[in-house]
């Protein structure tokens, strides 16, 4: 084609047997335009695709990493090729930006890894990762003003203004830290019982308001991995603690693939 | 808002989401035949990524009004 140097980006590594997803989906939608393919070695396949060093070497990644545009259409352009391969049988997800300099380096890192690989595959088949995400719901609009007062307090607020602003102010910061202790107890049971129906989970930190694109604070973010018999019965589950705790708004996400345990003994809930 | 039903194919996965789960889950190969970053590397680099480009958009919102 030319000359321009080339490496290889790792999307996903696969039972022996598995091939790269079948055509037209990915085909030329792989990270940096290119077609995928599979390197088998170790009786594992793993899923990888040519990528330009200049764009995808390790200087360059440093660079383009801090291109959020870029770090996103990378991000979607590996997803997509994971999720093709999740449609076809178990599928375990490598880190972004796991490049190697060959073919031959791919082959090598299934022989060194082939243990925990096979481990993680058998950890994640016929089970599929779902999120959950709980925010504090949204403030009441007007926080009691008639309880405002601290207990004992006969004097007439309105003839001191002062005062009555100081008390609506503590009330209403009074009902807010409530709120939210309320929410975190909220997002603490429903971790529980969410943990229960799954074979593991992990807990992310909550995403800021900012980029969650919701102002109200995130008091869960986390993922679990279930077996695909009980993911009835896990939605479910959402769906009942939704309407049991009012002090969270509850949503669900998934399902994945299994990106949250793939990486060794600390996705495992006992670690929590 | 609970969604009950599987994320439709078509339907955009919030970049937050799938940044969570690419850049601090997956399987980590480090050693000499990769050129990957390092772990906490690579998030402080997506991070620092993501926060200046927000506060960049939030910056640019202000000057507009």
């Amino acid at each position: 084609m030319n000359n321009e140097a080339r490496c290889v980006w790792l999307y996903a590594v696969t039972p022996g047997g598995a091939g790269p997803p079948r055509e037209a989906a990915t085909d030329e939608h792989g990270v940096g335009g290119g077609r995928v393919r599979a390197v088998r070695a170790a009786g594992l396949t793993a899923i990888v695709g040519d990528v330009r060093e200049g764009e995808f070497g390790q200087a360059a990644l440093r660079r383009n990493l801090e291109d959020l545009d870029w770090l996103e259409r990378t991000a979607r352009a590996h997803h997509a090729v994971i999720e093709a391969m999740a449609v076809q049988g178990p599928v375990v997800p490598m880190r972004l930006a796991t490049v190697c300099s060959s073919d031959d380096s791919v082959a090598d890192t299934l022989r060194q890894r082939a243990d925990d690989l096979r481990e993680a595959l058998s950890r994640i088949t016929g089970r599929r990762e779902w999120g959950a995400k709980a925010y504090a719901a949204a403030e009441p609009a007007d926080p009691g003003a008639g309880a405002a007062g601290p207990p004992g307090d006969q004097e007439p607020a309105a003839r001191r203004p002062g005062t009555a602003y100081l008390q609506r102010r503590r009330a209403q910061l009074t009902s807010r830290t409530n709120a939210r202790q309320e929410a975190m107890a909220g997002a603490q049971a429903i971790h529980a019982e969410l943990s229960r129906l799954s074979v593991a989970a992990r807990l992310y930190p909550p995403q800021t308001p900012g980029l969650a694109e919701q102002p109200e604070p995130m008091v869960l973010n986390a993922a679990y991995l279930v077996a695909d018999e009980r993911a009835d019965q896990f939605a479910a589950a959402v769906n009942d603690l939704t309407g049991r705790h009012r002090s969270v708004r509850l949503g669900l996400t998934g399902p994945w693939p299994a990106y949250s345990f793939v990486g060794g003994p600390d996705t495992d809930k006992e670690r929590r | 808002v609970t969604e009950l039903s599987p994320v439709v194919a078509d339907q955009r996965i919030a970049l937050v989401d799938l940044l969570d789960r690419v850049l601090a889950g997956g399987v980590v190969i480090a050693g000499e035949v990769t050129l990957s970053i390092a772990e906490v590397d690579l998030v402080t680099v997506s991070l620092r990524a993501l926060v200046t480009s927000v506060s960049a958009l939030i910056d640019t919102g202000e000057q507009n009004r």
